[in-house]
């Protein structure tokens, strides 16, 4: 236990400072205190919205269409759902397509990173020609390609994504393996004959997942707007899931007169994604002191 | 130099050999049964089989890649499921409105975003530079389709400034003979003198463009300031500064022209960006380039044409990429 907080000593120290830093940055504080209130939203929706049973396929004939009021923050659909309620749904959506996209692109970009970079030579090289192949893609591109032809469905969106995003982390997780496995502690491992597999997942990967993390976290801005891009081109979530880029997409037929059922998603889509940025610039600032200001 | 022109350039060609291979596998080992869409919904057993030997997936999948690749030599992109037309000719007959839209978008992120750029860099942490962070942020953070019902909501419906979408307006398409020379509207009615139809063009193109145009100028103004912040510091601009040089020569004169290598390359890569970005807004303002036409693909599984523009996409992206490392070779400072 002792030399568990020994060595866990500095890492607590840098967190704290890092958080030090992030809080000094208003804007970042700012975009993270939203970002809370966002997945506070998204967990308690049912309990919060005003009308939580219109998050799926409610309708209410009389209500179809009405701007913005007292009532209807954000107006109402063509089937009279209330748009806030859906909005405040659309979160959870939101976040955990993106979430589960980056998860399995993490999945697929870290092994496939740790195993070029230990690996080198012919390995290494097959994985990384792969991985080029990947990246000249333009972005979206590829995902839309395979989504058309899986079948569009918000869970072949989020494997699409993941798909066409890992070899990012191919890359950069391929970087820290070749410095990492020149390190003492995995030379140590070698001689005393652990197996290639045990190095590779119980030395070499734990040892350089925290950049990849880090890119990962400010990865999930793009993603939720690559997750809502798809289904505004209708290969995403279906109807009647409450997505942001799918009600946009609906919403299109009945723009510009009910402009409101277009323009509030998209601001819901926008400040998501932009605290997630402003985050993610933080975070960067953080990481790399030559841009620090002081 | 030209040896790492020729490296370069080999490499490229063996990445485009690597997407065909992936295209290839995405549109024949995923379940898509294209012989369905190709026949018809209601075709028989026959006419299945038939669609099968027209499109050659009664062969080996070994063979079908060989074919596929002879063909693609041959500019062949298959036919396209639904009006069994060749997806090459429709490709050339809806790329030249696509590229007149991010051309001028591109324009306008070098008119724009470069000055903006410079600016933020001489007046860094300074209220502008912070709004100029804040609006290359907030341009990545858009959803362009958004974007463009915004603006449409704004210049069309509310100040009714602008048109809602098309090319040209509908009495222009009936009354006017559109030339057709390079098939990018504003080219052609510049050539062959017709300023009137060259204004409607130009009132039909600023939507879309200022749309695609947002993360661009965006990105152009973030990578010129860091660019030039970053040379400033170097020594000779201190030992410029010491000999006495005004800051504005040392800026426009000597520190400027160095960081225009970094700027291209980023306009170069956030080309591909553009070029997806307009595939989403392209059918918002019934442009007919091949956002519209991918658009419409999806909607209708049209698998060879969805095909055909990725790899036509990722064509692009790659050549764009290649050019952008060959100007960055050409960098004296850059020893290969």
């Amino acid at each position: 236990m002792n030399s568990f907080v020994q060595t866990m000593k500095p890492r607590i120290r840098s967190f704290r400072e890092s958080m030090y830093l992030l809080a000094r940055n208003k804007l970042s504080l700012f975009a993270l205190i939203i970002l809370v209130i966002l997945v506070l939203g998204a967990i308690f929706a049912p309990y919060i919205v005003p009308y939580p049973e219109d998050f799926y396929d409610a309708v209410h004939t009389n209500e179809q269409l009405l701007p913005p009021s007292a009532e209807h923050w954000m107006g109402t659909d063509e089937l009279g759902r209330d748009i806030f309620s859906r909005v405040v749904y659309g979160a959870r959506i939101s976040l955990t397509a993106a979430l589960a996209a980056v998860g399995l692109s993490l999945l697929i970009g870290i092994p496939l990173g740790a195993i070029a970079g230990s690996f080198g030579g012919w390995v290494d090289n097959v994985i990384m020609r792969i991985t080029d192949v990947f990246l000249s893609f333009p972005p979206l591109l590829l995902a839309i390609a395979m989504v058309a032809l899986l079948g569009s469905s918000l869970n072949n969106a989020v494997l699409a994504i993941a798909l066409s995003w890992w070899p990012w982390y191919t890359r950069l997780i391929r970087g820290q393996a070749i410095s990492v496995k020149e390190r003492k502690f995995v030379q140590a491992a070698e001689t005393i004959g652990t197996s290639r597999a045990r190095i590779i997942f119980k030395h070499i990967i734990p040892n350089c997942i925290s950049p990849v993390i880090v890119q990962a976290s400010m990865d999930i801005g793009g993603v939720i707007l690559t997750v809502a891009s798809l289904s505004f081109l209708g290969l995403g979530a279906q109807l009647p899931t409450p997505e942001w880029g799918l009600m946009i997409s609906t919403g299109r037929r009945f723009f510009p007169d009910s402009w409101w059922y277009c323009i509030f998603p998209g601001i819901a889509i926008f400040i998501t994604v932009l605290c997630f940025n402003l985050l993610g610039d933080a975070i960067r600032e953080i990481l790399d002191p030559k841009t620090r200001k002081n | 130099m030209l040896k790492y022109i020729v490296k370069r350039i080999l490499s490229s060609i063996l990445v485009l050999l690597g997407v065909v291979t992936i295209t290839f596998f995405i549109s024949r080992v995923l379940p898509s049964n294209p012989e369905v869409r190709w026949a018809g919904q209601r075709a028989t057993e026959e006419q299945l089989e038939q669609a099968r030997i027209e499109l050659g997936l009664d062969k080996s999948l070994p063979e079908q890649y060989i074919i596929y690749l002879g063909d693609l030599l041959q500019g062949d992109l298959g036919k396209s499921l639904n009006n069994h037309q060749p997806v090459t000719e429709e490709l050339a007959r809806y790329v030249p409105a696509t590229l007149e839209l991010v051309i001028l978008a591109f324009l306008f992120a070098i008119i724009i975003g470069i000055p903006l750029g410079i600016y933020s860099a001489k007046k860094k942490d300074k209220l502008l530079d912070h709004c100029s962070r804040i609006f290359s942020i907030g341009a990545v953070s858009l959803p362009t389709f958004w974007v463009a019902l915004f603006l449409q909501l704004i210049f069309y419906k509310i100040l009714n400034m602008l048109p809602i979408g098309g090319r040209l307006s509908v009495e222009a398409t009936i009354f006017s003979d559109v030339p057709s020379i390079t098939g990018m509207l504003l080219v052609d009615t510049l050539l062959t003198g017709q300023l009137d139809l060259f204004v409607d063009a130009f009132r039909h193109i600023l939507l879309p463009c200022i749309t695609i145009s947002l993360y661009p100028i965006g990105l152009v103004s973030r990578m010129t300031r860091s660019a030039l912040l970053e040379i400033l510091g170097e020594d000779y601009i201190t030992a410029g500064r010491s000999y006495g040089l005004s800051d504005t020569k040392m800026l426009w004169k000597y520190a400027l022209k160095n960081s225009v290598g970094t700027t291209a390359t980023d306009v170069a890569l956030s080309m591909g960006y553009t070029l997806t970005n307009t595939f989403l807004v392209e059918a918002i303002f019934s442009w007919p380039g091949i956002g519209s036409y991918i658009s419409n693909a999806v909607t209708t599984l049209d698998y060879n044409a969805i095909i055909g523009v990725t790899l036509f996409g990722a064509v692009c992206y790659i050549v764009l990429n290649l050019i952008a490392d060959i100007f960055v070779a050409s960098d004296p400072r850059v020893r290969l």
